[in-house]
């Protein structure tokens, strides 16, 4: 986890004295940078690092070493699924050309070197190809997924090397904090955020502008604080942006603190991203070197000190009052608001808490304005936000979209549609604390924004979206972030604590066929009391996961509790496999499959499962390649 | 709690503390600032695997701080352990992108398998199973991690894998 000890040792570099160095400083990286010179950019993703894009680095290094080859490696966090590709191997990108490869093994790295980089060949069977088509994709910007996105907060991500400040520098990093010190009062800058009408990117959407104005109105210290405990299940927008592109994240909040008046700044990360913690103890020492941080900034005056301070697996600390608990080495328990926290906070004084994407969106908005900035989203959310898209759709990762997109773009244009010739059922937005968006059957598509998402039950949260195919059970869903929750509780405050242990009880009875009569009514009203009457922001909003899958899919409900099925085929007790004898063709595979030999059958004959042994593991199911097993 | 010894106490005697270490973590990396709290516990955890109640009452003294609040962060807190570790922490995720690609099920084997429950230890003291909610690696779903090594696409094949070999050793 942490090594207090383990901090990066930059070497000795001269500090930047002025705003003006900072320029010469990046004049002189660009001088030494071509910008045509061959780059091979290794994605060092978590899916990717675990199919050993390391090794792959190495070897790069190690063939090249040798050729005389005029460019370098640059091991990237990219950290995004594209397209779940980082699944099946390492992805590799070539610049420039922007050649697109998947699947790289250490065994291809010769191959690549001798063919692409020394003879400009391409290595066809490396190529990316698109789920239903043979033609191959050769840029990885003409790939839908990212053909189709917006990426402004992700815009260096898979292109800087987070472990080099350089990188960042050379593509723009600090200079809109260099602007503000010389150019902006803290007003101004002030002014200028509220003015893009940028909005709470942590899951609230409160705007950002009025928190920074109310708290550089309050007297004494005042504290930045970036909340980095991203604890949604099923989201890592936030670790990604902090393993690839630390320093925006950093810059933005040394131009809050700027704004605000404050020189002190905590950045809380969840323990769970043990990569995104070692990236920023590399990244803040490299700029505190090069008085980009630190003591007198850029030689203004301007005092900025980042502290990590580390999360310990409680996903209450993700609401701002128990993070500032937590923060102060004590339990996290949320308190109530009367007293917001820009007012008196962290060791009871003024503080100002963003999440990760706000604060990486700040430089830009200084750089280009605010106007810039409103120039993408809606008239109510401005700007870009990114997601998570996961679950059951073809292309998983990060994406990055412009608010009040449709929905069923992002699931079918950049997610790529839904795997295995299922068909869609709901969308999940705002993690535990959101609800599900019955896309397209009961609401044909919604424009992903703030205001829209609250309207149909649901929130935007901090951005996950999970994409839930007809064979997902909602009660069970239901089930299991009530689960999650329950777990999750602090337990201070008697509604949420008994309320999600209350409606646990009730989801997992019928789930496991012992639903009654009045069921749906109970958990609606046990819902809706703790929604009201919860202490903090996520107990109420616990119930949101019961109350908008009871909303939309009441049937489902009514089919556990009265007919005693799940029609999705979840919950064990509730369902069988049978084989519908019309359309089995006897092919065996099923049968092959079959952990327990519950299927007999003779060859080009109708199989049969004996349901005494059927453990209803699901390999029939999803093998079998005519749909001929049946939930019943 | 009356009666019984409970095992974590009886274990943390058999450990020896490394006081002069304690001190590294608690008065040199941390200057011993009671907000780093968690912090220190987190690095005395990496060192034994747990929190001994030895160095839980050495950090209670160094920063004045009660041992009852000392516990109640330690019981608080998710990551924290009163119990010793196994030699291996074997961490199914639980997140909503694993859950639907079937995770419960994987920690469900293992669970069976093993005979212990998520948080707890094998009685050899090899392996601890645990479950995690989401370590943000969902495009390869479901997720183990083993010792802090992700394996994506996690099966039971590979589990089986590597219990066998964990059996061997």
């Amino acid at each position: 986890m942490i090594e207090a000890t383990q901090t990066a040792n930059p070497t000795e570099v001269n500090k930047i004295t002025s705003p003006d160095g900072l320029k010469l400083f990046r004049q002189e990286l660009q001088s030494r940078h071509d910008p045509n010179a061959p780059v091979v950019l290794v994605c060092s993703g978590t899916g990717c690092r675990a199919a050993g894009s390391a090794a792959v680095v190495d070897k790069f290094k190690q063939v090249l070493s040798g050729t005389g080859w005029n460019g370098k490696v640059l091991p990237l966090a990219k950290h995004t699924g594209c397209h779940g590709l980082c699944s099946r191997g390492p992805l590799v990108v070539i610049e420039p050309g922007n050649l697109f490869y998947q699947r790289v093994t250490v065994d291809d790295v010769e191959d690549i070197v001798n063919k692409t980089l020394l003879n400009n060949e391409v290595i066809k069977k490396l190529q990316y190809k698109p789920a239903n088509s043979k033609e191959v994709i050769e840029k990885a910007s003409d790939i839908p997924f990212y053909a189709k996105q917006t990426r402004l907060v992700l815009k260096n991500i898979g292109k800087v090397d987070p472990t080099d400040i350089d990188d960042s520098i050379l593509r723009g990093s600090y200079s809109a904090l260099a602007k503000v010190l010389t150019r902006m009062s803290p007003q101004d800058v002030i002014n200028e955020v509220a003015n893009s009408k940028l909005r709470g990117r942590g899951g609230a959407g409160f705007p950002t502008g009025l928190k920074w104005e109310s708290c550089a109105r309050q007297e004494g210290i005042r504290y930045v604080i970036c909340n980095a405990d991203e604890g949604d299940p099923g989201a890592f927008m936030d670790g990604a942006l902090l393993e690839g592109d630390p320093h925006s994240v950093l810059e933005g909040m040394a131009i809050c603190a700027y704004a605000v008046g404050s020189n002190r700044g905590y950045m809380y990360v969840r323990a769970e991203y043990p990569m995104a913690v070692k990236t920023l103890r590399i990244a803040i020492p490299q700029a505190e070197a090069l008085g980009l941080l630190g003591e007198n900034i850029m030689g203004t005056g301007f005092d900025f000190k980042v502290t990590i301070s580390t999360g310990a697996g409680a996903f209450v600390c993700g609401e701002s009052s128990a993070l500032m608990a937590s923060l102060e080495g004590k339990v996290g328990r949320p308190r109530p608001k009367y007293i917001r926290s820009v007012e008196k906070g962290f060791r009871d004084s003024p503080s100002n808490l963003n999440n990760v994407e706000t604060y990486a969106n700040i430089p830009d908005i200084i750089n280009n304005g605010g106007d810039w900035y409103k120039s993408y989203g809606t008239e109510r959310s401005s700007g870009t936000k990114v997601f998570a898209l996961t679950g059951n759709v073809n292309n998983i990762g990060l994406v990055e979209v412009p608010m009040g997109i449709s929905l069923m773009e992002i699931v079918n244009g950049i997610g790529g549609g839904i795997p295995n010739k299922r068909k869609l059922k709901g969308v999940q937005t705002g993690g535990p604390s959101g609800g599900c968006i019955p896309v397209p059957h009961q609401i044909p598509d919604i424009n992903v924004g703030y205001g829209k998402l609250a309207e149909v039950g649901s929130i935007m949260g901090s951005g996950g979206m999970i994409v839930m195919d007809e064979d997902t059970c909602m009660v069970e869903v239901a089930r299991y972030f009530v689960n999650f929750l329950f777990e999750e509780s602090c337990g201070q405050c008697t509604p949420c604590r008994e309320g999600l242990i209350r409606m646990l009880e009730i989801l997992t009875r019928i789930t496991q066929g012992q639903g009654r009569e009045g069921d749906v009514e109970l958990l609606e009203e046990i819902g809706k009391f703790t929604n009201n009457f919860s202490l903090c922001g996520l107990g109420t909003s616990a119930a949101n996961p019961v109350l908008s899958t009871i909303r939309y899919f009441r049937k489902e409900y009514d089919a556990h509790i009265r007919d005693k099925k799940c029609p999705a085929g979840v919950c064990k007790p509730l369902f069988h496999y049978d084989i519908d004898p019309e359309t089995c063709t006897g092919c065996g595979l099923c049968k092959s499959k079959c952990p327990v030999k519950a299927i007999t059958g003779e060859k080009k004959k109708t199989h049969v499962i004996d349901q005494s042994l059927c453990i209803k593991c699901m390999e029939c199911y999803k093998s079998c390649k005519f749909r001929s097993v049946k939930i019943m | 709690m009356s009666g019984t010894v409970c095992a974590c106490q009886e274990n943390s005697k058999e450990i020896e503390i490394d006081y002069g270490l304690l001190d590294k973590i608690i008065r040199d990396d941390y200057g011993g600032n009671r907000e780093a709290m968690i912090m220190m516990m987190q690095a005395i955890q990496q060192v034994y695997r747990f929190l001994p109640e030895a160095a839980v009452e050495y950090l209670s003294q160094v920063i004045e701080v009660p041992t009852t609040k000392i516990y109640e962060v330690a019981t608080f807190y998710a990551s924290f352990s009163l119990e010793p570790k196994g030699k291996y922490i074997l961490s199914v995720c639980t997140g909503t992108a694993c859950h639907l690609r079937g995770s419960g099920g994987l920690a469900k084997h293992i669970s069976e398998r093993l005979g212990i429950t998520p948080g707890k230890t094998t009685p050899d003291m090899k392996l601890t199973l645990e479950t995690v909610n989401c370590v943000g690696a969902c495009a390869v779903a479901p997720v183990v991690v083993i010792d802090e090594k992700c394996y994506p696409k996690a099966d039971i094949a590979m589990l089986n894998d590597f219990m066998d070999r964990l059996n061997a050793e």
